[in-house]
């Protein structure tokens, strides 16, 4: 009887400690430190929001950068429903992949103009494992450069001097990959006409 | 691999090494109730705490009292968590809409996480609500942890102890080990990631209007708050469904880097913790180094095989499930710290992982999660591998087996081997069950090895109470939430039962002066022998299982065959 007055009570008050009052104070200071990162990293162009820096989007208009395949549907359209993330968690020998690879393989040659021997950067090939995944490899935007410059009419030198603009270094020059964010790289594209 | 991957790596096992005394140095005082910096602020709040549970912070319990304390609270907490899914939808604070969640997954999750498993067989950003996130699960992230760390207080004590009635408070070791080490730290990590852009608000879904023309909704949440504590208290239940490969609960390499070190944090200072606790911090470090030869090995391994091309998948680099900011290291580092440490977040898909990887990442559960393993349960698991090879080092010179001066016992060897054996046979006979039953079969995502592969992965990871998935397989049926949840009851208190009942008798013995023929646990030959005891056990039990599934489809990877 002792032990059940203590779990009860035990339990109620780590519960306001660890459920209530921790989640509340570091919302409460990362809101007051942090406000942009805490709120989604959100951008916000002509007062409307058109994402999140961290959050991908996909596109297959030739006058944008594509990001990565994607498991999951990142654009809901009109559904309503919010954005899932997730990944197809296929294995080495899953048939669907190599089929899968190989389509995206053709077409990306197909859009860029490539030969068969040309290699294309693995983001583009596979599916991230978020759904979400806002980066490509700077290998990755090089290859789409001649296609965007194209479809814009812009002078392949500018596309070029943008995407190394927005070509990120692995964190404090060691940490991470390095890469390119699509989405700020197309809303940068768009502010350019 | 480049030289900037090899630092990665060497930073991250480095820092491992450094913070180990310092965190376990400070962990120790705690634990003895000794003063540290943060007691003039703390000691207040716990003093509070103890009067109004009732609790007399001196009363030191025996075994059976320690079980019981633990086991009512467990249950508390399963059954609040379990009732608060059924009905969040009528609750406030469901800003996206969640409905009340099933039985059957609710049973899952709450098991899940009253267990310190946090397998996920739910969505996080659908299935539910912030008020569910928040006071359910945020807080089994901590106290599960704290049992952990409370049940190898007890175990470490009964190691030590002059009497039977010595093993500690159990609500003194909760209460100290949530104010004193989980809740700083998980301050201090939260507000770094919410830095690095991981959200904390308590906002609807945001509605974008996508470059594209069409709409984009995305989810918020309180996440920061819980992905500090996933990782600190290896729990690992993620706040989105992609779990740490979602950009808002991982968004940079240095939040990866800070989460993955998290993980490994606490595991690995416990065992100077222990050291310092029976006296001779050579004990503890011997501990730490037979896990971390088990977890470099594995690393060293896993990074082999994911930097092989796949041949069936056109002999390129996968980065199937793998983010770019993240790269190859660093997610198959993340990859071999979450199985290894019975965290199971994870950076990037371990189905999708080559299948040797795969195999590492299960034989890491398999080995019943001691290398470094969960919050205080990694540890408790290793000392159970410590009183195995101290008995079979006895059989094998002929002499009484002896750890820290006390006598190993039939009644001990037996509840080592129960610890050892019901986490076992539950991963074998439910994985079993899952392909021999339709209900098992249809689960699967993969056809061939694979398949089998998935099934024995989610038996494995609930059993070994680690939550990392091949994710492939679809676990939210009746089917799977009942059996998993099982193995992870089984997996949990199957283990630490034993644990506390070796406390227990180990308590009252006499401690002999170390003589010329006590064979000393803290040497590299011990070291060696530790290591080795783990891997025959390990390897006896699961090579056969491992063969049908990640080896047999290695093999046939190679050959180019495709399911």
């Amino acid at each position: 009887m002792k032990h059940l007055r203590a779990a009860l009570t035990a339990f109620v008050l780590l519960t306001l400690l660890t459920g209530v009052v921790y989640p509340l104070s570091i919302t409460a200071i990362g809101q007051l430190l942090f406000p942009v990162q805490a709120n989604g990293s959100l951008i916000i162009r002509d007062g409307q929001i058109v994402g999140s820096s961290l959050v991908g989007q996909t596109t297959d208009a030739p006058a944008y950068f594509w990001g990565r395949p994607s498991a999951v549907n990142v654009m809901q359209g009109s559904s309503g429903a919010v954005i899932a993330s997730g990944a197809t968690n296929s294995g080495w020998t899953s048939v669907t992949l190599a089929e899968q690879v190989a389509a995206r393989g053709a077409a990306l040659r197909a859009a860029h103009g490539l030969s068969a021997d040309e290699t294309i950067p693995a983001e583009l090939l596979f599916a991230s494992a978020s759904g979400i995944d806002p980066h490509i490899s700077p290998e990755g935007a090089a290859l789409q450069i001649d296609r965007v410059a194209a479809a814009r009419g812009l002078d392949r030198a500018r596309v070029e001097a943008l995407v190394a603009e927005h070509t990120e270094m692995p964190q404090f020059g060691f940490l991470g990959m390095p890469r390119v964010n699509v989405l700020l790289l197309n809303l940068a594209l768009d502010s350019i006409e | 691999m480049t030289g900037y991957d090899i630092l990665q790596i060497a930073l991250y096992l480095g820092l491992l090494i450094i913070c180990t005394p310092l965190l376990g140095g400070y962990m120790a005082r705690v634990f003895r109730g000794e003063r540290t910096p943060l007691s003039f602020v703390l000691r207040p709040v716990e003093n509070g705490l103890y009067r109004l549970l009732g609790v007399d912070s001196k009363a030191e319990q025996n075994w059976r009292d320690y079980a019981l304390a633990l086991l009512l609270f467990s249950l508390a907490g399963f059954g609040f968590l379990f009732l608060l899914q059924l009905v969040q939808g009528s609750l406030p604070f469901n800003l996206a809409g969640a409905a009340n969640v099933e039985p059957f997954l609710a049973f899952n999750t709450a098991t899940s996480f009253v267990t310190n498993t946090n397998w996920q067989a739910y969505a996080g950003e659908t299935t539910l609500s912030i008020l569910t996130q928040m006071i359910g699960l945020t807080v089994q992230n901590f106290v599960s942890a704290a049992t952990g760390i409370a049940v190898l207080l007890a175990l470490t004590r009964g190691l030590i102890g002059r009497s039977g009635k010595a093993l500690g408070n159990f609500w003194v070791d909760l209460t100290r080990a949530t104010l004193y080490v989980l809740l700083p730290l998980s301050l201090i990590l939260a507000i770094l990631l919410i830095g690095q852009g991981v959200v904390q608000n308590f906002s609807a879904p945001v509605t974008g209007a996508a470059l594209s023309g069409e709409t984009q909704i995305i989810p918020q949440g309180a996440a920061a708050s819980q992905i500090a504590i996933k990782q600190l208290g290896t729990n690992g239940g993620g706040y989105f469904n992609a779990n740490s490969a979602h950009p808002y609960e991982n968004p940079t390499p240095f939040s990866g880097f800070l989460q993955m070190f998290s993980i490994l944090l606490i595991p690995a200072a416990l065992t100077y913790t222990y050291g310092s606790m029976v006296g001779s911090k050579s004990q503890g470090w011997a501990i730490f180094a037979a896990m971390f030869i088990l977890f470099a090995a594995g690393l060293v391994l896993m990074l082999a095989a994911e930097y092989a091309p796949n041949p069936a998948g056109g002999g390129i680099l996968s980065l199937e499930g793998k983010e770019v900011r993240f790269g190859m290291t660093n997610s198959v580092l993340w990859g071999a710290a979450t199985t290894a440490a019975s965290n199971g977040s994870v950076n990037a898909m371990h189905s999708s992982f080559s299948p040797a990887a795969g195999a590492v990442a299960m034989l890491n559960m398999m080995l019943g999660e001691v290398i470094f393993g969960g919050v205080g349960a990694g540890l408790y698991g290793m000392l159970i591998f410590v009183i195995l090879t101290v008995f079979i080092a006895g059989l094998m010179v002929g002499r009484s087996p002896e750890y820290l001066g006390k006598k190993i016992e039939s009644g001990e060897i037996t509840m080592a081997i129960l610890a050892i054996l019901l986490p076992s046979a539950a991963i074998l006979l439910f994985t079993a069950l899952g392909v021999i039953a339709e209900a098992g079969l249809r689960g699967r995502a993969s056809a061939g090895p694979h398949g089998f592969s998935e099934i024995l992965y989610a038996f494995t990871s609930g059993a070994a109470n680690n939550g990392s998935a091949f994710a492939g397989l679809n676990a939210n049926t009746p089917f799977y939430n009942l059996l998993i949840g099982i193995a992870m009851w089984v997996g949990r208190f199957g283990v630490i039962l034993p644990v506390l009942a070796i406390a227990g008798s180990m308590a009252g013995k006499r401690v002999a002066p170390a003589s010329a023929g006590t064979f000393p646990t803290d040497s590299p030959l011990f070291i060696l022998l530790l290591i080795a005891v783990i891997l025959i056990v390990g390897a006896l039990t699961f090579f056969p299982a491992l063969s049908l599934g990640p080896i047999v489809e290695h093999l046939l990877a190679l050959s180019g065959r495709t399911f």
